[in-house]
């Protein structure tokens, strides 16, 4: 049999696929840095089938997928929580993600195909950290936190603090995502992903907007944007101009200038940085359209 | 490194011996001869290898062989029965489903999920079902037509 994945033969493995959360923790310890961790893979195999990955000679590898510590949604006090192994499938098939939090369930339902969200893992698509993730954008609007574990330790880190660059987040070599928490906030939201086709397609640009109303004026509003700047973000200057008021012509207006003006889009093989400059306004304006009905 | 694993492929149970750095696609084609799982675009987007992973459609080049220790994996082979053709194959044949051919195991096997998951489905349904399953000669109006028809004869009890 082939000894390599794809077209490009890959050094030598070790393969660790342990059961339990206290194991992985355990061999991460001992591991440090010669460990690649992997839950679905359909961000990693191609990774080291391109070439845009190469694994080190005997690096270990880390399948974390058969940890069943690691497959739970639940909603309860804190809110809903989520384990980083839970593929992308059952996380739009969950009537718990349905009825709670059904703007993660929208954004995920236009990841990939369904061949790679059967497979895919909530955690993998957050820790391979993609400008474009689209559930990253949809947990930015969410004000969600991921939980880091390592041996004997955890800490919460907020999604909007856990990205740092392309490919690149806090998360420490000793550490593993263990879980995702949204918290419990009644509101309305929408998300929208502008790709080059219908389906299957990565974005352009995407956006995820959530929102709460109280006394008819805007208390809160949290809009993320992906695949405009190095990492997932909020725009945070266009939601002060919104909070505290209401949607008018005018403010409209200056919100979609100032989301223009706060983004950093890059030109790429799919699309210029002015052309996302520009549709990342009108996917603004289309979604508050969508979730106040002017 | 070799890794032990059990697992059972199209209805057989097998203990296999499988180095960690190959895929499920190479383990099904190149060890087991299951020729019916093709080697596409080896990256997920193409979907001609797809198998049913625990019942669902996975890329086959996207798993490692190590992974589907303890799992269950269906493959074209698997869907005959006694040397006759699935209900759905049939179909395709009968409908002009294919015309290189070659994206056609996948389509198959999306299909029958697509097939047994849902009650009722519409065009624009099955257009999203096979989001992952590319045909490059772009002959999907036949591969549509005939999964109405295989619906029909799972509908009749002409299935399995």
């Amino acid at each position: 049999m082939r000894n390599f994945i794809g077209s490009r033969s890959i050094s030598k493995i070790s393969y660790f696929c342990p059961k339990s959360l206290t194991e992985a923790l355990d061999f991460l310890d001992n591991c440090k840095e010669n460990v690649k961790i992997l839950a679905g893979g359909t961000d990693v195999i191609p990774a080291v089938r391109s070439g845009k990955l190469l694994l080190i000679d005997n690096i270990n590898i880390l399948d974390i997928k058969s940890i069943d510590e690691l497959k739970h949604i639940v909603f309860e006090e804190e809110g809903l929580r989520i384990g980083a192994t839970v593929t992308l499938s059952e996380v739009i098939e969950s009537e718990i993600v349905k009825n709670n939090c059904p703007l993660l369930k929208k954004a995920i339902d236009q990841i990939g195909s369904m061949q790679i969200r059967n497979w895919a893992t909530i955690g993998g698509n957050i820790c391979n950290a993609s400008p474009a993730a689209d559930s990253a954008v949809s947990l930015l609007a969410l004000d969600a936190s991921l939980r880091l574990q390592s041996k004997g330790k955890s800490r919460l880190v907020p999604i909007n603090e856990f990205f740092v660059g392309p490919g690149k987040t806090k998360l420490k070599s000793d550490e593993l995502l263990t879980e995702i928490i949204i918290p419990k906030r009644n509101g309305n939201s929408t998300f929208i992903k502008l790709g080059r086709r219908n389906a299957f397609t990565l974005s352009l640009i995407s956006i995820a907007v959530f929102v709460q109303m109280k006394d008819n004026v805007i208390s809160d509003i949290k809009i993320a944007l992906g695949a405009v700047a190095p990492t997932p973000i909020r725009a945070q200057n266009t939601e002060k101009i919104l909070i505290g008021g209401k949607i008018t012509e005018e403010n409209l207006k200056t919100a979609v200038q100032t989301i223009k003006e706060e983004i950093n889009p890059i030109n790429d093989v799919r699309a210029s940085s002015e052309y996302r400059r520009d549709m990342s306004g009108e996917l603004l304006r289309k979604a508050l359209i969508n979730l106040f009905g002017i | 490194m070799q890794v032990p694993i059990n697992t059972r492929i199209n209805q057989r149970s097998y203990e296999l011996e499988v180095d960690a750095r190959t895929t499920l696609l190479d383990l099904l084609r190149e060890k087991l001869d299951l020729k019916s799982v093709h080697r596409g675009c080896e990256e997920g987007e193409c979907g001609a290898c797809t198998v049913l992973l625990n019942g669902k459609p996975v890329c086959s080049c996207l798993v490692l062989s190590p992974q589907i220790n303890g799992a269950e994996v269906l493959t074209v082979e698997g869907l005959m029965k006694d040397g006759n053709m699935h209900p759905l194959m049939k179909a395709f044949v009968e409908n002009y489903a294919m015309q290189c051919g070659y994206c056609t195991p996948g389509m198959v096997m999306t299909s029958y999920y697509l097939i047994n998951t849902w009650d009722d489905f519409t065009e624009e349904d099955i257009r999203k079902g096979l989001e992952g399953n590319l045909c490059r000669c772009t002959g999907y109006t036949n591969i549509i037509r005939a999964i109405r028809e295989a619906k029909k004869y799972k509908d009749a009890g002409y299935w399995w």
